[in-house]
């Protein structure tokens, strides 16, 4: 007799154990957008440019505000960083609407695990899954709805923090020192390229990531650099052995401050 | 043709609770307490990696006595409950009250219709924004769903648990003082003395942010 039946509790042997997205297939609640061919016309708000790099004490990773619908700037304060668990975090790209429930369910997933495991998931573990995630998207991609995620954090094992990249398929990329992603990534990661050293401390690796997400506005319209009027600032957040936590606005404010001043 | 023997249901039910009480009563028991921060909940449980109490959800801990393989099925039938509503809905749509109404039923429907009853005594704990909406739910093998306050215990040593707990409870204790009372409590009930690490503790803690649950280390188990 099926226990669903009797119990209304969703416990299903041949769900896999630790699954959440296999419980949720199994239930037919996965997310799914089947779209018509000609979806591509479709002008769903972006989110641009996020990056990562790594300092003294583990991963920093931020990103602008912004997200674009074509010329349209459809959201000024988006938040494109995310905690995925308390030792890593993710950050979007592409499509912003896809990309959010993406990131919801694999967060969701990780803790999933981790409470029926009684164990987190490694941290490469994590990276390989959301490859897998954004494969299943592939299909999406080719009609325009494009999702790259950036994924970092502090790995337990080997004790340093580790950033992972990945492409539109699904190709999974370790970086050693940095990355940066989406329409403005290409001229976040060239400053980057010139300001990152080895072991930065906390406060500089936080003027060097507000620096590229700045040097980015300057170049890209869909990147939103730091809005000193409204007061609308880069989500900066930091793993280190300590775990995941958000930089408070008044420093990435002073930050951007810095940024803009010194930016001709 | 045979014709099977007629059990009048009466004695069909008495003779499963009695098979389920019998099971329940040989294995080691749980003791819940509140204290200012939470509640706390402390089993009996010589093995480091066979866990009695786990986390559910955000604020919703869980603790299982009796036969493992049946309280670890439905520990994972809750983690899948309250994640797939969760994320169907709010993290704050998930709560202990809906939860152990599952349990209930599941445990109800099992008790009257699978060839052997669950031999499993299970509580649940929710911790609130202050200690009047803590929940603390008992749910026994037959279903029977209770709502308890302050103080709970399930497994064999339950009454004396109770008991115990009742005497030195206090609202508005820190929490080394309300590990104190359930190692007092366990240590009356079975008259010895458990080694550290005999102990299996966790709370759920409103200070600790979104995810409430912690276990303790075995240092923190000592009485004062």
């Amino acid at each position: 007799m099926s226990q669903e039946k009797a119990g209304g509790l969703p416990w299903d042997p041949v769900v896999p154990a630790g699954s959440f997205t296999a419980l949720l297939r199994s239930r037919g609640l996965e997310p799914r957008w089947s779209l018509p061919a000609e979806a591509a016309a479709l002008e769903a708000p972006e989110g641009t440019t996020v990056l990562a790099f790594r300092y003294a004490e583990g991963v920093l990773m931020a990103g602008d505000r912004r997200a674009t619908a074509g010329n349209v700037i459809a959201h000024r304060s988006l938040q494109k960083v995310f905690p995925a668990d308390t030792r890593s975090a993710v950050a979007i790209s592409g499509t912003a609407g896809i990309a959010i429930e993406l990131i919801r369910l694999f967060q969701t997933e990780l803790e999933h695990y981790e409470k029926l495991e009684g164990s987190r998931l490694s941290l490469e573990g994590k990276a390989n899954h959301l490859a897998a995630m954004v494969r299943a998207q592939l299909p999406m991609a080719f009609q325009g709805l494009v999702v790259v995620p950036l994924f970092c954090g502090f790995d337990e094992g080997a004790g340093r923090g580790r950033l992972y990249s990945y492409d539109v398929v699904g190709g999974r990329y370790e970086e050693t020192d940095f990355a940066a992603t989406g329409s403005g990534g290409p001229y976040a990661k060239a400053y980057l390229r010139g300001a990152y050293r080895e072991g930065l401390a906390e406060e500089q690796a936080l003027d060097v990531a507000v620096g590229a997400l700045v040097a980015a506005a300057e170049e890209d319209s869909a990147t939103g650099g730091p809005d000193l009027q409204r007061g609308i600032y880069p989500n900066v957040v930091v793993i280190s052995a300590q775990g995941y936590r958000e930089l408070a606005e008044e420093r990435v404010a002073a930050a951007a401050r810095r940024a803009m001043g010194g930016a001709r | 043709m045979t014709v099977p023997f007629y059990v009048p249901p009466e004695q069909l039910m008495k003779d499963r609770a009695e098979y389920a009480r019998k099971g329940i009563a040989r294995g080691k028991s749980i003791a819940a307490v509140e204290y200012a921060d939470g509640i706390l909940l402390v089993a009996e449980n010589p093995s480091g990696t066979l866990h009695k109490i786990g986390e559910i959800y955000d604020r919703i801990a869980f603790a299982g006595v009796g036969k493992y393989s049946e309280f670890e099925t439905l520990r994972v039938a809750g983690i899948r409950h309250a994640d797939l509503k969760g994320y169907s809905y709010a993290r704050s749509d998930v709560t202990a009250k809906s939860l152990a109404n599952a349990y209930s039923h599941a445990l109800g429907q099992i008790f009257t219709q699978e060839v052997k009853p669950y031999e499993v005594g299970i509580m649940v704990a929710e911790v609130g924004e202050t200690s009047e909406a803590n929940l603390l739910f008992k749910i026994t093998y037959d279903g029977t769903l209770s709502a308890e306050d302050d103080v709970a215990a399930i497994g064999g040593q339950e009454e004396q648990l109770t008991a115990h707990l009742r005497q030195s409870f206090r609202p508005g204790a820190s929490l080394p003082e309300a590990v104190g009372w359930a190692v007092a409590a366990f240590q009356a009930a079975l008259s010895r003395t458990l080694q550290l690490n005999e102990w299996e503790a966790a709370v759920v803690d409103r200070t600790l942010g979104r995810r409430a649950f912690r276990r303790l280390a075995a240092e923190e188990m000592t009485a004062r």
